[in-house]
């Protein structure tokens, strides 16, 4: 009896998956005041982008002014100047900031659910499942990514931002399970699960109501630290022109600006507020992912 | 030995007709026929019509790929109808810089990585350690094409310490002048892609040497009295540089095809920017064969690590 209680005690702390997990979270992050002050700077940028965002009209933003274009800092009451159609580079960096965010979070979900599953069917049923699942994990991470995923935008027809976040998760799952999976494999055999097992609960209520719990605090670490990368290839794709599609404003784009010689040069507030934006984001993400980690690696020893 | 090698090989077969048969497929969503820019515009529709089946465009798409598979075995990529050259030779131009770029960064990427391992695990915890991890963190964390731009703002263009783009420079003469100048061209982007590919190699070394350290062969040696010295370089870093032989493959090919952003940011003539050049061009035929070598490349990377694995660690080799 005592036996069981103490299990039982143990998984209560971790139990109820959103609030203990989230809890213990912030509870990490706050006891460091860098991590802390990282966490705040993500906020800050969230309430300014997605905040922003709500006061602009986005077919305004995008809108093309010749006469105003190529304006410096301060110019014609563009803060941050404008760009070859005369659009306002501060309007662009906020929708851009929020559109890149978004698309990284929404990729980092799709990963994570499909990996989610992918790995825990394959680290509990082992055996052929597991042996298939791999091999398919194997061949998908041996492809080409990048530049499957430039001619995959260049023909799909009707091409929008949730094609490109589909796209963009349809290689970065595999990360996922694998990591999960080699988890799972080392929970399948522990006490908690056997004794569930013999009580005669389900495979599936064994997978998702007992074992996911107790790597939901894993979970939160690899969505932070997914979450900056994820930004970063769609960034990236925008930079050199085959991410979001023109129409939509992206910090790639913008930081693709200085791909013209010119503009690297002359015109250095075409590119360089989005880089910088992008850099605070992608460094104040991952102090947070790493701290959480950090603290996650320490429990468990 | 030879059995782990041939039965890796083989696993690679069914791997590499997958590839195969997906960079296929992609060729045929393309848009536009293969010799769209070999017929001039006045062309009938009659004409089309006969190079179609000249090129044997009507027969079914199995048909079509294994003659496609055939070319391919034979080392005939097709033809650029776009460049108007054979595709192979189009990209043997570009691969050569490719390579030397790869290599170049390979050099400097375990010349930076091994040194900053071991000095982080040697003293772990101390102010080496701590800065590493710092630079471990910020490598990791920046986006490489965000860290090539700055890079090459920052010692290329406002600093002018290395040129900005190309691979020569045009008043380059004889062996050395060339060989220095093409040098030049590559170190600022070979170092910057080095850096930010050591995180990982970094990091393993760094766990290796302080795992192995407390292990018990190394508290035995110890305590029969081996040197410090002796125990370190030949037990502890020994075992430390097994996982980083074993992704060495991968490294290597992961750099070659990474190479798609920072030849865009150097404007570098390799395979990746030939790539770019293709697919803003629709050079189908140029764009199928380089999605080929990039797949056979990273297979041949796994390939490669495997093989290493098995030569440095006895203990994996199949029975």
């Amino acid at each position: 009896m005592a036996l069981f209680t103490v299990g039982k005690k143990k998984q209560d702390d971790r139990a109820q998956i959103p609030p203990s997990a989230l809890k213990i979270t912030f509870r990490e992050i706050f006891k460091s005041k860098a991590a802390t002050i990282a966490f705040c700077t993500i906020v800050v940028i969230l309430l300014l982008t997605f905040g922003g965002s709500l006061f602009l009209d986005s077919s305004k933003v995008t809108e093309m002014h010749i006469l105003e274009s190529y304006a410096g800092w301060g110019q014609n009451g563009h803060l941050l100047g404008t760009d070859d159609g005369g659009r306002d580079i501060l309007n662009l960096l906020i929708m851009g900031g929020r559109n890149s965010i978004m698309i990284g979070l929404l990729v980092t979900l799709f990963c994570e659910l499909v990996g989610l599953i992918v790995g825990l069917v394959a680290g509990y049923y082992g055996g052929t499942t597991d042996s298939i699942i791999m091999r398919i994990v194997d061949f998908v991470q041996i492809l080409p990514q990048m530049p499957i995923l430039i001619v995959l935008v260049t023909v799909l027809p009707n091409y929008n931002a949730m094609t490109l976040v589909l796209l963009i998760s349809m290689f970065g799952w595999t990360g996922e399970a694998r990591y999960y999976r080699s988890f799972i494999l080392s929970q399948r055999e522990r006490d908690y699960v056997l004794a569930s097992k013999t009580s005669g609960s389900s495979n599936t209520k064994i997978m998702f109501q007992e074992i996911l719990p107790n790597i939901a605090s894993m979970i939160i670490i690899d969505v932070v630290l997914s979450v900056s990368g994820n930004i970063g290839i769609e960034t990236g794709l925008s930079f050199i022109g085959y991410g979001l599609p023109t129409k939509i404003p992206s910090l790639g784009t913008l930081i693709g600006f200085a791909n013209d010689p010119v503009n690297i040069i002359d015109r250095p507030w075409l590119w360089l507020p989005a880089t910088v934006l992008l850099l605070v984001i992608c460094l104040s993400i991952n102090y947070v992912g790493q701290a959480l980690q950090k603290a996650g690696d320490a429990r468990q020893r | 030995m030879w059995k782990t090698v041939l039965r890796r090989v083989l696993i690679m077969i069914p791997q590499l007709i997958l590839l195969s048969i997906i960079v296929f497929m992609l060729a045929k969503m393309m848009p536009g026929d293969p010799f769209t820019g070999l017929i001039n515009p006045n062309s009938s529709p009659k004409e089309i019509a006969r190079l179609k089946q000249a090129y044997g465009l009507n027969d079914p798409v199995p048909v079509q790929y294994v003659r496609w598979i055939k070319n391919l075995l034979h080392g005939d990529l097709g033809q650029s109808y776009i460049q108007h050259v054979p595709v192979a030779s189009l990209i043997a131009d570009r691969a050569q810089n490719t390579f030397w770029l790869s290599l170049l960064s390979t050099i400097f990427l375990y010349g930076i990585a091994i040194p900053m391992g071991i000095s982080a695990g040697k003293h772990e915890g101390e102010w080496q350690d701590r800065a590493i991890s710092v630079f471990n963190y910020v490598t990791y964390a920046i986006p490489g094409f965000v860290f090539y731009l700055l890079g090459l703002w920052l010692f290329g263009f406002t600093l002018g310490w290395f040129p900005i783009s190309g691979t020569v420079a045009a008043n380059a003469s004889g062996f050395w002048g060339v060989f220095f100048s093409r040098l030049q061209h590559m170190i600022l982007p070979a170092i910057l892609y080095a850096i930010i590919a050591t995180t990982g190699t970094v990091q393993y070394l760094r766990t290796g040497i302080i795992d192995n350290k407390v292990e018990d062969y190394v508290k035995t040696a110890r305590s029969k009295g081996v040197p410090e010295k002796v125990v370190f370089n030949k037990h502890i870093l020994r075992n430390s540089f097994l996982p980083i032989a074993a992704f060495m493959g991968n490294t290597i090919t992961g750099l070659l095809g990474g190479s798609l952003i920072i030849e865009t940011v150097f404007s570098f003539p390799g395979m990746g920017k030939l790539f770019l050049d293709s697919i803003s061009q629709r050079d189908y035929t140029t764009l199928t064969a380089l999605i080929m070598i990039f797949g056979t490349l990273t297979l041949l990377g796994n390939l490669l690590s495997d093989i290493i694995m098995s030569l440095v660690d006895p203990r994996i080799r199949v029975k």
